[in-house]
This record gives structure tokens, C-alpha cells and sequence, in this order.
């Protein structure tokens, strides 16, 4: 099995639980240190024509793409061609070997939060996370890539998931969010969240490795919350703003680069976005398995 | 200064010797503050048991009676899946059974009509404010057997207003989209539709009571999850606020659905709502059956059986109404 991004804080989760199963190949241009003796680490850019030796060395029976930047500080170009190029090259390379399965992690962000949206989304819902927040346009394109993959290669059984915000040790913007000193809130907005532990993630990626299951799966974690009790549940102290005040400020900490959340992830903590997940229970057999408020508690463990 | 170096504390973040020191000149007032914490929640929760006693002895017992048989399926963290908390719908279900019982008198008539299982409630729209929603989620709530919370679906344009989107949810108010209604119908609720939408609640004065078009989504939604429509007429909403117009360029400049032209703010406490008597008949249910999907005429004929239904009742109410404030 070929896991890219593996050296990701996910990736790393995944190739621990992967390898006592499997024999696991961990793509990834960074480091892996501790990584666990019987896995095979090749230290290559996805967009390298190395990644191909890599495919030609041995047979794999199932590609897991974790390979996502999304590092809000990386230059549009960079996340661009990471993003897309990569993730085309490695497509075609699961076409050209005739790779059985092939596992994309999205997210539930490529919906987007909008005044709008149904309380729960389906896997149908369209893509409309780019509309205010021009950064995530590439996850949509990998998203679609993925989908067009679906239909153009019925050989390969392709599962995309969606997972909603991973929380954990993980280092993404509600990880970071969740683990601020005084969580910033605003004023007269408390939207219904949904987070998921890194863990239940790992778990929906194995059961997407089952043979015979294919389609695109929103993964949710426990139950929805309001971000207040999100909030209380961390005991930590918050701080309402005013949503124009905020996204000022907001912007010009971000130009000053003093702050990693770009201004339009505001709407996360106004708008809904939260995803029905019953396809992945039925279909997938996927359960959470880690309660509400350990989930939540998660984000202050710095290591598992 | 602080409060900007609060809001952008990303893993990454340093903040510079000086910005620090403003941190640490400005934890004096802070700290005199979480000193206080405790007495300012002892005051709440003082305040709370007033309010909660106050409560009572206006709405009787009967009140907390019914509040304890209200269905729910609440997540482990106290609300529903849709945002609904118990605690603030007590409170909103309190202040709205007041003005439902004291300021404008509502009396209901068909209560028996209404099913318990799910149900699709669609009355007209009145009033300016959707004050008309309230006193049905109230009568729904103080007057129906069995006692249960109100659903209904608001314009998608609130959930941008800060401290109403808040309001909404909590109380059990969605947005109005099909997916959203399927769900709850799925769930057993009673949801209110207003067919007319944001057009029938700014109708001017002289256009009351007359039925604007009915939107066709909720007989759609009938039909897909087999629900059956009780019809409702709300008498006393359109004397509330008397409207001369609407301006339409203002409203689009601000970005609301309307904006009406209302004298009576004009004089002292004129944003009140004048203490008209409200009526409130609930109609026999009625079954459709067929496809879902069909054409947009097929469709529109049985929501004209729907609104006709709607008119003659209202119709009808007015009628035998004697006055309009008693």
C-alpha cells in the first residue's frame, strides 16, 4: 500500500495503524524520523517522474492520498502545482498500473459555510467553498480530479471522503483554533459544528480499504455541537467581536502576517457547514468511536 | 491591542517585546474582572430563579407541566441536531406564551385538527414581523395536545443578522430549504410554512388579507414524505402595523426583503405592535397524494385547493370577528 503526505501528523496515524496490516510504502518529501522499521519511506516529490519508480518497484494493491498542502502561507503557484499537478501525476500513474483501490482524503470544507446551506449536506451538495475563500479552490479541484477519476476508471474502486474539521495533534486551522489561549468568537453568531478526532479518520480511511467499496462519503465525528459548547467544553475563556471588526483586524494581522487564519475562515465560526453522514455508516460501516468531549479535549494532547 | 493579538494566535504567532508588555499592562483590568466572575454568576443564576418564578406565577403551572412532556432527542451536549436548546426555548416559549395570553389575547379555535405525528402547518403571513409564527409555535405549545415545539423555516437572510441567526437556532428555527423541512418531517416534527414568503408579510394595508402566490415546495415535500397538511388562518396580524408601502430601492440597498413604510413608528412605543386580538383557526388536515416530481401545473393545482382552503378561512374569520382590538 502507497501512503502520500505520510509524514503528516494524519499520515503518520495512518501508516501506524496501516503498517501492522499491510506492508506500507510512505511517500513524502519530508522526514519521516520515527518511523516504524518494516515501512519503506522514499523521500520524493509527488511531481518528480521518481514517483513513478516507485510505482514500477513492486505491485500495490491500494493508493491513500493524503498528500494535500494546505499551508495558508504557500504561495498560490506552489499550492497550485503541489496540489494539482501532483495529484494528476499520481492519477495517472494509478491508471497506468491499474492500482485497485485508491483512497482521496477532501473535506467537508469544499462545501463551504454559507447563510444558506441545509443543516446537513449530502454528498451531492454542490462545491461552493471557493466562492468566498479563494484558497480552497484547490482542494476542490483535487476533489473533482478525484471524481472524474471515478468515472474514467472504473477498474480502480476510488473512495473519496469527506471528513469534517479533524481535530487532534493534527495542525490544521480548527486544530489551531481550538488550541488558542481565548478563542475568539463572533459576537452573536454560534453556528452547530461538527469535529472529528484524527483517530475516527484513520478509522473511516480503513474502511474505505475494504474491497468493493467506492463513491464519494462525508465522515462526520460524534453529534454536532454549538462552537459555544466547543468552547466551554475546552474551559477556556472567549471573546466575542463584532464579525466587521473582526474581519478587519483580521485582515491586517494576516498582511502583517501575525495571524495563520486567513480572514474568510471566518465564516466557519458564522455559517453552517456540516455534513450528513449516513452514507458512510450504512455503506462504509463507519462509526466514531471517540466521544464529544474527548474529541474536543484532543486538541491540547500534543502527542499520541 | 490586545484584543486584535487575541483573535490571530495561530500556532505560528510571535508576538513582539513591546506588543507583549501591552499584554501584560492590560491584564489589570482583566484580572479585577475574573475576580469578579463569581459574583456576577451569582447574580445570574439569582436573577434566573426570579425570572423563573415570575414565570410561573403569570403562566400558571401548567407550563412547566407541559414543557417536561415535549418530545426531544438532544445530543450529549443539551441541544438537537439542529441547534435547538431547551433551555432557551423555555425562556423564548415563555415571553411569546405572554404576549400570546396577555398582550394579544389569541384565541384558537380547530386545536383538536391537529395530528401528532408529523404535520405540515400552512397559514397566511401577516404583520410585518413574523409575529404570526410566534403565537402559532405558542398555541402549539400552550393549547395542542400533546404539547410540542414548533418548527418553522426562516428566510435564508436572517442567518446573516448576528444575535437573530443565534435566536433561530436555538429555538428551533431552520433555514428554509427542502433538505432541511424533509428532515425534520422525517423526524416527526410539526413544521409552519408561510407559502407566501417574504412577500406576504409586507403586504400594505390595503392589501390585507389577500393571498399573495403560494410557493409550490411545500406540497412537493408533502407529497415526497406523506405529510398531511393542516391549513391555518391568522386573523389580527395585518392591524398590528399599519403599512402605507414598501421601499423597494431602500430595501435592495440594505439588502433586506422589505422594507415597509410604517407611520406608527412615529409616535411613543410605536415599535410595538399594536395589541390587536389575534385568531387563530387550525383547519381539518388535508392528504394529496402523487408524484413529487411532477410538472409545475399539476403541482399548482393542489396548492390552489391548499390556498383557497387558507382564503376562505381567513375569510371567514374576519367575518365573524367582532373588533379588531377586542
Amino acid at each position: 500500500m502507497l501512503v502520500t503526505g505520510a509524514c503528516g501528523r494524519l499520515g503518520k496515524h495512518v501508516v501506524r495503524e496501516q503498517h501492522r496490516l499491510r506492508r506500507v510504502i510512505a511517500v513524502d518529501r519530508r522526514p519521516f524520523p520515527d518511523k516504524p522499521k518494516d515501512v519503506v519511506h522514499e523521500q520524493v516529490d509527488m511531481r518528480r517522474k521518481k514517483l513513478k519508480d516507485v510505482f514500477r518497484a513492486e505491485p500495490i494493491e491500494a493508493v491513500i492520498h493524503l498528500g494535500v498542502m494546505h499551508d495558508p502561507r504557500a504561495s498560490q503557484a506552489e499550492h497550485h502545482s503541489w496540489n494539482v499537478a501532483g495529484f494528476q501525476k499520481l492519477l495517472e500513474y494509478v491508471a497506468q498500473f491499474k492500482i485497485p483501490k485508491l483512497v482521496v482524503l477532501s473535506s467537508a470544507n469544499v462545501y463551504g459555510p454559507q447563510p444558506d446551506n441545509a443543516q446537513f449536506l449530502n454528498e451531492d451538495a454542490p462545491l461552493l467553498g471557493g466562492a468566498r475563500f479563494s484558497e480552497i479552490r484547490d482542494l476542490i479541484e483535487v476533489d473533482m480530479l478525484a471524481q472524474g477519476f471515478f468515472w474514467k476508471h472504473p477498474e480502480t474502486e476510488t473512495v473519496i471522503l469527506r471528513p469534517v474539521h479533524i481535530v487532534g495533534a493534527v495542525h490544521n486551522a480548527a486544530s489551531n483554533f481550538m488550541r488558542l489561549p481565548t478563542i475568539p468568537t463572533l459576537l452573536g453568531f454560534d453556528p452547530m459544528v461538527q469535529i472529528i478526532h484524527e483517530s475516527d479518520v484513520v478509522a473511516a480511511i480503513g474502511c474505505a480499504l475494504t474491497p468493493r467499496q467506492r463513491g464519494i462519503y462525508n465522515v462526520a465525528g460524534p453529534s454536532p455541537l454549538p462552537l459555544s459548547h466547543i468552547v466551554k467544553l475546552l474551559g477556556k475563556p472567549s471573546f466575542p467581536i463584532p464579525y466587521t471588526f473582526g474581519k478587519a483586524i483580521l485582515k491586517r494581522l494576516w498582511s502583517l502576517r501575525l495571524t495563520t487564519f486567513p480572514a474568510p475562515e471566518l465564516d466557519h465560526i458564522r455559517y453552517v457547514c456540516m455534513v450528513d453522514d449516513k452514507l458512510s455508516r450504512t455503506e462504509l460501516g463507519y462509526a466514531p468511536r471517540m466521544p464529544i468531549a474527548e474529541t474536543v479535549r484532543s486538541v491540547a494532547v500534543e502527542s499520541w | 491591542m490586545p484584543l486584535d493579538q487575541r483573535i490571530g494566535w495561530g500556532d505560528s504567532f510571535s508576538v513582539g517585546a513591546e506588543s507583549k508588555s501591552l499584554v501584560r499592562r492590560w491584564s489589570g483590568p482583566v484580572g479585577t474582572l475574573r475576580a469578579l466572575a463569581p459574583l456576577a454568576r451569582r447574580l445570574v443564576e439569582s436573577a434566573v430563579g426570579g425570572i423563573d418564578s415570575w414565570m410561573t406565577g403569570k403562566l400558571g403551572e401548567e407550563f412547566n407541566e407541559r414543557l417536561a412532556r415535549v418530545p426531544l432527542s438532544l445530543t450529549p451536549t443539551g441541544v438537537d441536531e439542529f441547534g435547538l436548546d431547551p433551555q432557551w426555548t423555555k425562556y423564548a416559549l415563555a415571553s411569546v406564551a405572554l404576549l400570546h395570553r396577555k398582550y394579544f389575547r389569541t384565541e384558537v379555535f380547530g386545536k383538536e385538527n391537529i395530528p401528532a405525528g408529523r404535520v405540515l402547518l400552512i397559514a397566511n403571513h401577516s404583520g410585518q414581523i413574523p409575529m404570526d409564527g410566534a403565537l402559532i409555535g405558542a398555541s402549539l405549545f400552550m393549547d395542542v395536545e400533546p404539547p410540542r415545539f414548533m418548527r418553522a423555516m426562516v428566510d435564508k437572510w436572517t442567518q446573516t443578522l448576528p444575535f437573530v441567526s443565534l435566536l433561530f437556532s436555538r429555538v428551533g428555527q431552520v433555514v428554509g430549504v427542502p433538505e432541511n423541512a424533509k428532515r425534520l418531517l422525517e423526524n416527526n416534527e410539526a413544521l409552519l410554512v408561510f407559502p407566501e414568503g417574504a412577500r406576504g408579510i409586507a403586504k400594505p394595508f390595503d392589501k390585507r388579507y389577500q393571498l399573495v402566490d403560494f410557493g409550490l415546495g411545500f406540497m412537493r415535500l408533502a407529497l415526497e414524505t406523506g405529510t398531511p397538511i393542516v391549513p391555518v388562518a391568522v386573523i389580527g396580524g395585518e392591524e398590528q402595523y399599519v403599512s402605507l408601502g414598501n421601499f423597494d430601492g431602500l430595501a435592495k440597498l440594505l439588502r433586506m426583503p422589505s422594507m415597509p413604510i410604517l407611520p406608527q413608528l412615529l409616535l411613543p412605543f410605536g415599535v410595538l405592535p399594536l395589541p390587536t386580538r389575534y385568531r387563530i383557526y387550525f383547519g381539518e388536515p388535508m392528504h394529496f397524494t402523487g408524484d413529487p416530481d411532477d410538472d409545475d401545473s399539476l403541482i399548482e393545482e393542489k396548492v390552489f385547493v391548499v390556498k383557497s382552503t387558507v382564503q376562505s378561512m381567513v375569510n371567514r374569520g374576519l367575518q365573524a370577528r367582532k373588533g379588531v382590538f377586542f
